[in-house]
């Protein structure tokens, strides 16, 4: 009997305020060590949080962003740990009551919709950084980081593979971009995963779950989680148990392995904290952001498979990233449906591998999207075809000009005059005569080894559709 | 609900205290009195009121999102035992 494999992701996002949650020192990624941790963050005596309203704000505007309902109050708790980062012994964090409870995220997979429910998003703050490179076997800690606003993402164990979480963890880091709470920054620690994972036979309760820590790439997330269910689905099918815990992924064995630290490390002893009164959001600030927010990609997607008619996995690469759908909708304004449909396929799959394999964003495209409008016109009207289109978009990119000018320049003209294309089949079928033998005894190849040629003849400029019916024409007459 | 010795010494070992046996008995009467004194106020009933997250009946002051702060690190530095790099160090603590 198969297994079933039930995951859950923590999330946690670096909220882009200026300043930190409980502090109004820097929160700017990249300082020198310890140059932005002010008294607040290291906890020096009689030092009081006071909170930073960017940050509640930006919660507030996740919330809103996935339907979820907004806590009027909130409490933040003092969660209690031992570690040297950590110069309170404890992180404030949001436990009975988070600021946003429930919601929903839509994730595209397999080109069909599956919605992963969520279980709350909390505020909190985050700690130093521990470096344990050798300083006369000391370890060096820098506080810059510590106090810095987070959002605690919790789904539902909802997803049931890795390449599932791997979408909703792409749903999500588009999302936080997309309302400008996060700047998405992986490799800053910016977006972090936590994967919880567990396996068991379908219908049976759910099993032991581990807690893979740290996720920092969308690769490693993949990779973490597939090792951690086959480990599990191993263990217990050779009659072992599951023991609940936490472990790391090792990017380079491509293994997890337990934590060291003791399991009692997670006894946190959470209560409120009494430096901080409970958290009241009015309705009419919530009003407020409501109506600052943007059209949510949801909203969107909906509007590109209903309206424009297309295919789910198209829209979801367009709404990917919110610049690439403003973008698109910049570029096909007061277009005809056909350009719309070629515009969006041409960005969701050759735009987008060109963003990519140069690590750039569609704002650093050299191509704007006016000049990118121009070249879908070119193709839909029939003067270039859509591999010539490929040729003069590479020629935009590399900056050569715009696509009038580079079909102008290399002589892409497509011919489309059918005097010039009935000459050229013409001498295509007085040159082949076993081809149309073939093809009048019934063998189809033939028929496009004709038009191969006469496309030949044409340096690949002919309208292809006009060969065929010409040739048609006349091998039929 | 007493606690019992083994409790306290865990509670010390969370919060890294390093106590004896004998200031462990200590403790452990001392919290004791406290959780007594907490059995006394159960015997109230509290049924439909709301638990009371924070002593006074305020709500959080928010301050607006700016940079107030300026880098003093190296006056805080100068009472920290031991300093490298802009760094503070601390024992080795290895994950």
């Amino acid at each position: 009997m198969a297994w079933e494999t039930l995951i859950g992701l923590e999330i946690h996002a670096q909220l882009s305020t200026r300043s930190k949650i409980f502090s109004g020192a820097s929160a700017r990624f990249g300082a020198v060590p310890n140059a932005q941790a002010c008294a607040v963050d290291i906890a020096l005596p009689g030092v009081l949080p006071v909170a930073n309203k960017g940050a509640v704000e930006r919660a507030i505007r996740f919330g809103l962003a996935i339907g979820a309902s907004i806590n009027k109050r909130s409490v933040f708790a003092r969660k209690n740990y031992f570690y040297p980062d950590l110069p309170k012994g404890y992180q404030i964090s949001q436990f009975e009551l988070p600021i946003v409870q429930g919601g929903s995220i839509a994730i595209v997979f397999r080109d069909g919709e599956k919605i992963v429910r969520l279980t709350r998003a909390h505020l909190e703050e985050d700690a130093g950084k521990s470096l344990h490179e050798d300083f006369h076997g000391m370890s060096g800690i820098d506080l810059n980081r510590a106090g810095t606003p987070l959002l605690e993402i919790v789904s539902e164990p909802d997803m049931h593979s890795a390449a599932e979480a791997v979408a909703y963890a792409r749903a999500v880091h588009s999302l936080v971009r997309w309302i400008d709470i996060c700047d998405g920054n992986m490799q800053e620690g910016s977006f972090r995963c936590d994967a919880n994972v567990s396996v068991r036979r379908p219908g049976e309760p759910l099993g032991t779950r581990r807690e893979i820590k740290n996720l920092n790439s969308f690769r490693f997330l993949q990779q973490a989680i597939e090792y951690e269910a086959n480990w599990q689905i191993e263990t217990l099918q050779e009659g072992g148990t599951i023991h609940q815990a936490t472990v790391l992924f090792d990017p380079d064995s491509g293994q997890t392995r337990m934590m060291r630290s003791k399991e009692d490390a997670h006894d946190y002893r959470y209560f409120p904290d009494p430096d901080l009164p409970p958290l009241v959001i009015s309705e009419q600030w919530i009003d407020e952001i409501k109506r600052s927010m943007p059209e949510l990609p949801s909203q969107k997607f909906r509007k590109f498979t209903d309206d424009l008619a297309l295919a789910p996995s198209t829209a979801a690469v367009l709404i990917s990233d919110r610049s690439l759908a403003e973008y698109f909708e910049t570029a096909v304004q007061g277009a005809s449906p056909e350009v719309k449909r070629q515009s969006a396929n041409w960005i969701a799959v050759s735009t987008n591998a060109k963003l990519n394999e140069r690590g750039i964003s569609i704002t650093q495209a050299p191509v704007s999207p006016q000049q990118f409008r121009e070249l879908m016109d070119r193709v839909v009207d029939g003067t270039i075809s859509g591999k010539m289109a490929k040729d003069v978009d590479d020629a935009m990119w590399a900056g050569e000009g715009t696509a009038g000018e580079i079909i102008e320049k290399k002589g892409l003209k497509q011919i489309s005059d059918s005097g010039e294309l009935e000459t050229i089949v013409d001498q295509v079928i007085a040159a082949n005569p076993k081809s149309v033998e073939e093809y009048r005894a019934g063998r189809a190849k033939a028929f496009n080894a004709l038009v191969g040629q006469a496309m030949k003849a044409t340096r690949g400029r002919g309208n292809p559709a006009q060969i065929n019916d010409i040739l048609k024409k006349k091998l039929g007459g | 609900m007493p606690l019992s010795r083994d409790q306290v010494k865990h509670i010390a070992h969370l919060a890294r205290i390093d106590i004896s046996e004998a200031e462990a008995a200590q403790m452990q009467a001392q919290l004791n009195d406290i959780f007594h004194l907490i059995e006394a106020m159960q015997a109230v009933d509290a049924n439909g009121v709301e638990p009371m997250s924070h002593a006074q009946d305020v709500m959080l002051r928010l301050r607006e999102d700016t940079v107030t702060e300026s880098d003093q690190h190296a006056l805080f530095q100068s009472a920290a035992p031991q300093v490298e790099s802009g760094l503070y160090l601390v024992p080795k603590v290895v994950e």
